[in-house]
């Protein structure tokens, strides 16, 4: 009875999809796609951070690090010449494997990088593992002492990025290549993920499918044993241990999960913006996540993902201009004092009030 | 004092739960003192007391609660004590609580489903991914989940919010919770405190209806007569220490417990 009305909700967002684009098309808005394609990115962000905070009950403060290390990585990797290493056993062992690709920089010299495919899996990898080390002590915190914790986690990846030269320091990493994620087949051309104006239908219908599809595997998560395991270890850790549940584990997997979903968005991001600056990493991105979180419902996916990529792109089309933390700041304080639960639940549950008398007492 | 041998009344058959010279202090309190009794397979053990006397405190070192400072716990032949709670229940103990733990936001139904958590096996990826295997093993924790509360006479409130409920029935579904697991042992947290006389002798009748199923039954109790009624051994607290272990009716007669926890009036 529950599977039906999913599934209506995700074709529903398949068309809204649609509807976008032709909207933009319709208007000569095109321009607007870039906005929606990056805002789609950072809604798969904060649907995954939704499942840890609004379903499981744990909340991180450090989610810009994930997203920042998947960023980075990417970008490092696919961008930093291994030429001068040609001969070290590591460079050589990948170029075995087939993940490295030689170019020619703008110069004419010789170029040596890792692969976008190769990068992005490393990436992902590598965020899913420091999630993974950094969740077995940091998990066992709760309330503030977790926010507390997870807040420096993404403090200390925030000053790392800043103060690598490998990592471009202040001015992070430019000219990130485009990432070509299908060959051409048949009669359609190759998909890449890449700003090119020429791409910028592409990486809309790329974006929101890669939200689509990840929204559809956390919906599924969470009607599943280890999603109802989640939701009851986040009202009673001592009923849901009762009942046979390995806690700790349960909480490290969605911990982990959801830094993989941040990593991946980073990947695509930073392909798509054709670089990655520090500011992704800073304490105020992640903020921003739990923000987004938190007025979208906490438990609420539909709604976690509607005021993610809504806000989102409103903040990218600057709306609200040089205030833009200030805003999210903001809406994070106005949250937690009038509608704990989120300004979706707030208003459905109003509307159910006056439609049906007495629905709830 | 009472350490050694916990088989008291066992009857030769192994026990299912047996605790050996247990220890608890929390800092200079002395909460559970030298503590050995063990629970035969298919009985109903009551362990009754004067407030403080450590029953729950006990209960929270059986589950795993909380660690042992002595002493050795035994179930089904393993000693658990110092296993995590949840391998404790994987082994096959489950329990209610005095001050119910209902999950906030879930319905009925899906607590109980909560319960079938040992009885399924379906993991991340699965549930990411709804593999076709799970889709009978969901159907199948959902199907036994209704039985369940069926079972307890609250199949029409499957699908209201757990939390919302009245007192008793939240009751209720707590108890479909812990039998959902299909349990060997049933730890019992006081089930009818806050209950009416009417709920209370329900109770007693699920009670033995679920020792009949083949659950043995552990719980601590307040209500005397239910305690009486049902049980086929009490073991009594008092600051900590075991006081008396014995058949209802020789606990009756047991003057040193009807001084220290009964009082002297209240000789049933």
């Amino acid at each position: 009875m529950r599977t039906p009305r999913k599934n209506i909700s995700l074709a529903a967002l398949c068309l809204v999809t649609v509807g976008l684009h032709l909207l933009t098309a319709a208007t000569g808005t095109q321009y607007y796609l870039t906005q929606l394609t990056m805002a789609a990115y950072y809604g798969l962000v904060v649907i995954g951070l939704g499942v840890l905070m609004g379903y499981a009950g744990q909340i991180s403060i450090g989610h810009a690090g994930f997203f920042a290390i998947g960023g980075y990585l990417a970008a490092a990797l696919t961008t930093r010449n291994l030429e001068p290493f040609r001969d070290a056993p590591l460079v050589r062992g990948l170029d075995s494997l087939g993940l490295l690709a030689a170019g020619q920089d703008i110069y004419g010299a010789a170029l040596l990088t890792v692969t976008p495919w190769a990068a992005c899996l490393l990436a992902v990898s590598l965020a899913g593992l420091v999630a993974l080390v950094i969740g077995v002590p940091v998990l066992k915190l709760r309330g503030h002492y977790l926010a507390m914790a997870t807040l420096g986690f993404g403090t200390i990846v925030y000053r790392i990025f800043l103060a690598s030269p490998y990592f471009g320091e202040a001015d992070g990493i430019a000219e990130v290549p485009a990432f070509p994620l299908l060959p051409a087949l048949g009669g359609f051309g190759p998909v890449v993920v890449s700003g090119g104006a020429e791409h910028r239908v592409l990486n809309f219908y790329v974006a929101w499918g890669v939200l689509i599809l990840g929204m559809a595997l956390l919906l599924n998560l969470i009607g599943s044993r280890v999603g109802r395991a989640l939701r009851s270890l986040h009202s009673s850790e001592e009923a849901a241990e009762a009942s046979g549940i390995a806690t700790a584990r349960c909480k490290l997997q969605v911990f982990v999960l959801s830094a993989v979903y941040a990593a991946l968005a980073g990947v695509l991001l930073t392909h798509f913006n054709g670089g990655i600056g520090p500011s992704e990493a800073s304490v105020m991105k992640s903020v921003r996540y739990v923000a987004l979180v938190a007025v979208g419902g906490m438990t609420n996916l539909w709604g976690t993902l509607i005021m993610g990529v809504g806000l989102t792109f409103l903040s990218l089309r600057g709306v609200f201009g040089a205030h833009d933390d200030v805003v999210f700041g903001a809406i994070l304080i106005a949250v937690m004092l009038f509608t704990p639960e989120g300004m979706l639940s707030l208003r459905l549950k109003e509307w159910a009030r006056r439609l049906i008398p007495g629905a709830r007492s | 004092m009472s350490g050694g041998n916990g088989q008291t009344m066992g009857g030769g058959q192994e026990p299912l739960l047996a605790l050996h010279g247990v220890h608890k202090r929390f800092g200079g309190l002395h909460a559970v003192n030298d503590v050995s009794f063990s629970v035969a397979p298919g009985s109903i053990k009551a362990v009754i007391g004067p407030n403080g006397a450590g029953k729950t405190t006990l209960f929270n070192l059986i589950a795993g609660n909380l660690p042992v400072s002595a002493g050795t716990i035994t179930f089904r032949g393993e000693e658990i004590q110092g296993k995590k709670t949840h391998a404790i229940a994987r082994l096959g103990m489950a329990r209610t609580f005095q001050n119910i733990k209902l999950f906030h936001g879930m319905t009925a139904l899906e607590c109980v489903m909560v319960g079938r958590h040992v009885r399924s096996r379906s993991g991340l990826f699965a549930g990411l991914f709804s593999l076709p295997s799970t889709w009978k093993e969901e159907r199948a924790i959902r199907t036994r989940a209704m039985e369940l509360l069926d079972f307890l006479q609250i199949a029409d409130l499957a699908h209201v919010e757990a939390t919302s409920l009245a007192f008793g029935q939240q009751r209720a579904v707590e108890m479909a919770r812990a039998l959902a697991a299909e349990p060997k042992l049933l730890l019992l947290d006081e089930p009818a405190a806050g209950l009416n006389i009417y709920e209370t002798a329900e109770v007693a009748r699920l009670i033995t209806t679920v020792r009949d199923m083949g659950i043995t039954v552990l719980l601590v109790e307040h209500d005397m007569s239910l305690v009486m009624d049902i049980s086929d051994e009490i073991l009594v607290l008092s600051f900590g220490a075991k006081l008396a272990e014995d058949t209802p009716a020789n606990i009756q007669k047991n003057t040193e417990v009807i001084n220290i926890y009964l009082g002297a009036d209240d000789a049933a």
